[in-house]
């Protein structure tokens, strides 16, 4: 047995074009070292935030990782759109297939796990305490844990392009392509295990989210009681915790496939990757819930405050928000009604996704009458909202139009499909995250955001994004397949139309970084005092920004919905009680345990994409080790004083 | 004065969290029941499940399994009563009766790969072993649990959270007896009709 496995020196050599992100990746990380080491910052980073369990600075470290594999993300989106845009047959781009199918490949993965969902977490993870008057999460060792396995997901997934490659079968991945057979490279490895990883980061988060809101609200606050927020990330983590086993198993079946050799998925004796395809949506479409689910959420906090009115049918918003839940695991089959499943299946799967659409339409409902008549604000996160009305709408109703059986066996595999799905995660879910992340940055920061930049930023965005993808639609409807690495020349045009959406986009994101840069250099300008957007109706608002490490110095006794606005409006009195404060108060105690068992679990994953065994059974004996050693750890609390 | 951190008691959620978790623990093996159910016939000219059970060998490895159920209820009484050295001898009894369940499982996996019917043979094989294997995974890390919790007995006595990690073991090792009955009926017993 070799003693690399089956890494070899060759492993590091690329070709001219991979060989860029390869050294940009190594540089990074060396200047990340040398920045460190010249500001001498090691201990402040080892004290302040590798070994935090405080949920607030979680959710900062979150936001981070969202952000630097968003431009991650983006400059795979621009590859794509740059090869589309001038690969004709003739003059085939500038990118080799099997790198250009790594590169959508990547980027949809890298879109969805590793910026959609730290982005969906570091939301849940600022907000969810807060709103629920608690002072931290029911477990925020394991918050921590979370955290760093899904950084150490991010970190294999970087990997790839440093040492071997990445998977060139698309973002599911379905076999046969990536079994052994027709991908013999340790791409889709990298794949499995990035996400293998990750997902135990995930699942842990839902777990403990769910009973952070279960267990962990203020007294006197019921579920009724609970904001809209608080309802969706319950709603969201539940789809967590029922939906990502399903993604460990489809993944680890596929994984046997390739190392064990045995034969779920092949096409010989008797594997079925119809099989694969079922599990892993099983999996995927209550994936795209968890999402939404969240940023609906932050639209029923921001709708009231910036309308003055408070959430029109916060009831029917409740039911809705469940019932989408509960739905969202009987629509599967539409993502693949072209596997020939029978028309009598399809047509449930094709009706049950119509259902779907009911709930969400109350939704938007009770947005549009919370707004009607209020005295609304258009702040930026009211802007990133009605941006996201009017995109989500067109996204939902071309989502209707193709779970119509039929008609979806035109439009399955097309762009008018990669055009739907944008419209949903970028026009809902992203919107949303953005409008969150303008909500809530005054109270975890203490200052405010430079209110002109961020609409610039939105403007770009949103213009950016119709022009981006309304071509997608109409090449999908001319019968332009997606991934293709060379295109007919009849739709060049629209390519590079849609080339010209992303470069608007992207000014979007620089925009953005703008508005970080002028609102950190002019924060003594701007504080954010308790209530900065002046209407604030939920607890947050009750306490400083930023809150102390404790949050709440007492917890309030919540008598009403919208408690902080009741208790403005009564002066004091309604609303919510405050206690007299505590002098000190048991808080949890920072502990290394959650980054030092994701660095090992790092390891892990990349011994077992080289077939490094040894190593592999060492870092497996070492996560173990940590495990047990954290369990006989006593001083996991420590006092504060207020 | 000091006030705790949390609403409620901490065993409380630690309690609660892990029935949670137990419950995505389930779904992890519906995965592998459907997968299984799918693919029992796809044995592409290898054997197939009624030729490779024995039933009467299975039931011992299911007796054995059981009264380790049994012997870990007894060690949760012994807790309760606060009766150290009983709970360290239950807990004991239900480690040997687990390890023994181990090992006749993993003779029988070795049976079935000596006569050439490994896991790579056909995919209902495949399904069949992962199915198996997962559950016997399963066992054999709640065994390694189990040890930790006992050195957590011996040092620190029957305290607060010795019990609530006990309290966990218990409900992880009568979870798994569960998917073992499930096993015993959907993959021996359907499989020998």
């Amino acid at each position: 047995m070799n003693f690399f496995g089956i890494l070899t020196f060759k492993d590091f050599i690329h070709g001219p074009i991979e060989t860029v992100p390869q050294l940009m990746i190594v540089l990074g990380a060396l200047g990340v070292v040398a920045l460190l080491t010249y500001f001498k910052r090691w201990g402040w980073l080892y004290r302040e935030w590798l070994t935090t369990v405080d949920h607030k600075k979680i959710a900062v470290m979150y936001f981070i990782l969202a952000g630097i594999m968003l431009v991650r993300g983006m400059v795979d989106a621009g590859m794509m759109r740059l090869q589309q845009a001038i690969s004709v047959p003739g003059s085939e781009g500038y990118l080799s297939p099997d790198h250009y199918a790594q590169i959508f490949t990547a980027h949809g993965v890298i879109m969805i796990f590793f910026v959609a969902m730290p982005f969906m977490f570091a939301l849940i993870n600022l907000a969810t305490p807060l709103l629920l008057g608690a002072r931290d999460v029911a477990y925020p060792f394991l918050n921590s844990l979370s955290f760093w396995l899904t950084a150490a997901g991010a970190v294999l997934i970087n990997l790839s392009l440093v040492v071997g490659e990445f998977a060139a079968t698309g973002w599911l991945a379905y076999p046969p392509l990536s079994g052994l057979e027709f991908s013999p490279g340790v791409g889709v490895d990298y794949y499995i295990w990035a996400l293998q990883v990750a997902g135990v980061g995930t699942l842990l988060a839902g777990i403990n989210f769910l009973v952070t809101i279960i267990k962990m609200r203020a007294p006197g606050m019921t579920l009724m009681k609970m904001p809209v927020f608080a309802w969706t990330t319950l709603a969201s983590m539940i789809l967590v915790i029922f939906a990502f086993p399903i993604l460990t198993v489809t993944l680890g079946l596929l994984s046997l496939d390739r190392i064990a050799g045995m034969h779920f998925f092949t096409t010989d004796l008797g594997g079925s990757a119809m099989l694969y395809v079922n599990l892993i949506w099983a999996w995927g479409h209550p994936e795209v819930y968890i999402l939404i689910l969240p940023a609906f959420g932050i639209f029923s906090e921001l709708v009231p405050v910036f309308a003055r009115k408070k959430l029109f049918g916060y009831t029917s918003m409740v039911v809705a928000t469940m019932a989408i839940a509960v739905l969202s695991f009987v629509v599967w089959v539409h993502h693949f009604f072209t596997m020939g499943a029978g028309a009598n299946v399809n047509a449930f799967f094709g009706i049950m996704t119509m259902v779907i659409a009911i709930p969400t339409g109350v939704k938007v409902f009770n947005w549009l009458f919370t707004m009607f008549r209020g005295r609304i604000t258009f702040a930026t996160p009211m802007l990133w909202f009605m941006g996201f009305l009017t995109t989500f709408i067109l996204g939902g109703m071309t989502g209707v139009l193709m779970s119509i059986p039929g008609v979806d066996f035109q439009f399955h595999n097309s762009l008018f499909l990669v055009a739907h799905f944008h419209n949903m995660i970028i026009g809902g879910v992203l919107f949303g995250f953005f409008a969150g992340f303008a909500y809530w940055f005054p109270k975890l920061f203490g200052f405010k955001l430079s209110e002109v930049w961020g609409k610039r930023a939105f403007w770009c965005w949103f213009w950016g994004f119709l022009v981006a993808f309304m071509p997608l639609y109409a090449l999908g409807i001319m019968g332009a397949t997606r991934r293709l690495n060379v295109v007919d020349p009849a739709w060049q045009p629209l390519f590079i139309v849609a080339g010209v959406g992303l470069c608007i986009i992207g000014i979007g994101v620089l925009m953005q970084a703008v508005q970080m840069y002028v609102s950190i250099r002019d924060r003594k300008n701007n504080p954010a005092g308790s209530d900065p957007w002046e209407n604030g109706r939920t607890l947050e608002w009750s306490i400083s920004s930023p809150p102390p490490a404790y949050n709440f110095a007492s917890i309030p006794v919540v008598h009403t919905r919208d408690p902080y606005f009741m208790y403005k409006e009564g002066g004091g009195t309604g609303g919510m009680t405050l206690a007299k404060p505590h002098d000190e108060i048991e808080m949890p105690a920072s502990t290394p345990m959650g980054f030092i068992i994701a660095i090992v679990a790092t390891v892990f994953g990349f011994a077992v994409i080289w077939h490094i065994w040894w190593l592999a059974a060492l870092a497996l004996v070492g996560i173990a080790a940590c495990v047990v050693a954290r369990s006989f750890e006593t001083d996991i609390e420590k006092p504060v004083r207020i | 004065m000091t006030h705790p951190s949390t609403h409620s008691g901490q065993a409380d959620k630690v309690t609660f969290g892990f029935w949670v978790y137990l419950m995505s623990d389930c779904v992890l093996f519906a995965g592998l029941f459907a997968t299984y159910a799918v693919l029992r016939t796809a044995t592409f000219g290898g054997p197939a499940i009624d030729s490779i059970v024995d039933l009467p060998y299975v039931l011992g490895e299911t007796l054995l399994l059981l009264t380790s159920s049994f012997t870990m209820g007894l060690a949760m009484l012994a807790a309760h009563a606060g009766k150290k050295h009983l709970t360290l001898a239950a807990l004991t009894a239900t480690l040997m009766l687990g390890l023994g369940f181990l090992t006749m499982e993993v003779y029988e996996f070795a049976h079935l790969l000596g006569a050439g019917h490994g896991p790579g043979t056909s995919a209902f094989l495949s399904s069949f072993f992962t199915l198996l294997g997962t559950h016997g995974l399963h066992v054999a890390l709640g065994s390694v649990w189990m040890l930790v919790v006992m050195a957590h007995v011996y040092v620190r006595g029957l305290v607060g959270g010795t019990r609530s990690k006990l309290m966990c073991l218990g409900l992880f090792w009568h979870f798994l007896d569960i998917i073992w009955i499930f096993i015993f009926t959907f993959v021996y017993l359907f499989g020998s009709l």
